[in-house]
């Protein structure tokens, strides 16, 4: 089999990628997304609470509706997905091989590849908490599944390990399905979810945020019959300090501890990470290090917005038809983005300058929280090129400058390997 | 008296002060970035109100499957339980569409209780 692109994943970077790729000229015959689940839409089809599409449709939607708003354009441009399917090797030269119902064992070619595998959770693997290994440990994600999709509740007396916005969603969720979450538990002196989250599914049940407390024991043999919590020495590597221990007998941990872009496959094509995002290195087309293979949505690095993902996957989709359709320019030259003081990753990693590139907009995250800042791009002799003020910002936030045509103009010219993205207090 | 709050209106999440007078009633808000954040916190302190969602068991040709469920607007906040109840008894049967009434009236006269997913 040879398609132009293929695009590996069905989620909300993947439907949005194929439908940018097609609505920019490749046919639709000519593209094909591998998805393994039993139906397109990715996580969303179990995020079942609102909040996505404010920037996307300009209206406050459920998980499940903003993916069918793509499953239905995907639909509307006979962009065919192969479901149930798993796809076993990716190659730097792209080839791919997977296996399907409906396809069988097929190795197939492609002018382009968009990754778009998503992220997965950390686990109680990741993190080393002590204790025995009863049932009753989930990934908050995991819980999310059970209930939303399945039906089933995993719990009664909830703990959860994490704020970041899938535990602080499930608080909510478990509370309104009759469980009790007693108390969410956050290493960090802030939380890693957003601000309205906080508000909207712990302080509306008046559900306890312990911040710089984290989960030290894990107790009950066939069942979790409690944890022990405890107080952490920020000054100390964050180690728990001893005897701020509290024993809460529950029945169900769940954890929300971060999530890790699932780069298996991009690993085994040889295509090269960033150390920070674990994901893949790329342009401002979201190309990676191997020629032709893309990347975009959660795979890439973690959004706090699918809105963005959107955004991110349809810059991938046209790059990657440009590509295919044979519409790309040389590139002029490569200026490398660096992550300077407070600011823990951007994308792109870098810029690569071609004859016609009008602005180029640079994402990136913080690495505390900041009352007052100036984000500031400078040229590798420490040239300021922009400037911008914010009244605040937090790393569960993404940010982003955008490089104007005549600044990127400006880098063509001069000798600047680099630039520097870097804030001031 | 004031009050600070955080907007939930969108992810920005602004942070608010409201300034308000013996009977509940907004003198200023501070903070906001855009005008939904006042309405926010003229709610907020009067009748606060929040988007309930939930699923509802429905029966399908593969068996019963769990449709995603929101109310059509906000509803007080106090009613959340009560509205969760009336939920946990409801069944429908496929196909449904998204957008469809899973009940009328919920909670409030005029606002409804919709599908969230198409399932055929």
């Amino acid at each position: 089999m040879h398609k132009k692109i293929i695009i590996i994943g069905g989620g909300p970077a993947g439907l949005a990628a194929a439908c940018a790729a097609v609505e920019a000229g490749v046919s639709n015959e000519d593209v094909l997304i591998l998805e393994r689940d039993r139906e397109p839409g990715g996580i969303l089809n179990q995020c079942i609470h609102a909040g996505f599409g404010l920037h996307r449709f300009g209206e406050e939607l459920t998980g499940p509706e903003y993916a069918e708003r793509y499953i239905e354009k995907a639909r509307a441009l006979n962009i065919p997905i192969a479901l149930n399917c798993m796809v076993l090797s990716l190659s730097s030269d792209r080839r791919v091989t997977f296996v399907s119902p409906e396809y069988g064992y097929t190795e197939a070619t492609a002018d382009a590849v968009i990754l778009a595998m998503g992220c997965r959770e950390r686990t109680r693997g990741a993190l080393n908490i002590p204790g025995s290994r009863p049932s009753g440990i989930f990934t908050a994600g995991t819980a999310q599944r059970y209930i939303n999709i399945e039906g089933y509740m995993p719990g009664r007396r909830v703990v959860i390990l994490g704020s970041g916005d899938i535990g602080l969603i499930m608080a909510r969720r478990m509370t309104l399905e009759g469980a009790k979450v007693l108390s969410v538990c956050e290493i960090m002196p802030y939380s890693g979810g957003l601000q309205r989250n906080i508000v909207q599914c712990l302080d509306d049940f008046g559900i306890p945020l312990r911040l710089s407390y984290t989960v030290t024991e894990i107790r009950g043999r066939d069942r979790v019959e409690g944890v022990t919590i405890a107080k952490v020495d920020e000054a100390n590597g964050r180690r728990p300090i001893p005897g701020t221990e509290e024993y809460i007998e529950c029945d169900t941990l769940l954890l929300s501890v971060g999530l890790i872009p699932e780069n298996e496959l991009t690993r085994g094509a040889g295509v090269p990470i960033d150390r920070t995002t674990n994901g893949a290195r790329v342009n401002q087309f979201r190309e990676t290090g191997a020629e032709g293979i893309y990347a975009c949505g959660n795979v890439l690095h973690v959004h706090d917005l699918v809105d963005y993902v959107s955004e991110e996957a349809a810059i991938a989709g046209i790059a990657a038809a440009n590509k295919v359709l044979g519409r790309t320019g040389g590139t002029l030259k490569s200026i490398e983005v660096k992550p300077g003081h407070g600011v823990r990753y951007t994308i792109p990693q870098r810029i690569d300058l071609t004859e016609n590139e009008d602005s180029v907009r640079i994402f990136f995250r913080v690495t505390d929280v900041f009352k007052k800042v100036r984000f500031i791009i400078a040229d590798e002799d420490g040239n300021i090129l922009m400037k911008k003020v914010k009244s605040g910002a937090a790393p569960g936030e993404m940010e982003s400058l955008e490089l104007k045509g005549d600044i990127i103009k400006a880098l063509a010219q001069s000798e600047t390997a680099c630039v520097n993205v870097y804030l001031e207090e | 008296m004031k009050k600070e709050l955080t907007c939930v209106v969108c992810p920005a999440g602004c942070r608010m002060t409201a300034e308000f007078d013996d009977t509940g009633k907004i003198i200023s808000v501070t903070g906001n970035t855009c005008p939904r954040g006042k309405t926010y916190a003229e709610s907020e302190l009067t009748n606060p109100v929040r988007t309930l969602t939930s699923t509802v068991a429905a029966k399908s040709k593969d068996g019963c499957v769990m449709i995603p469920v929101k109310t059509s607007k906000p509803i007080p906040k106090g009613a959340m339980l009560e509205a969760m109840e009336i939920i946990r008894g409801l069944t429908v049967t496929a196909p449904v569409k998204v957008g469809d009434v899973i009940s009328a009236d919920f909670i409030e006269e005029g606002t409804n209780l919709i599908a969230c997913k198409t399932v055929l």
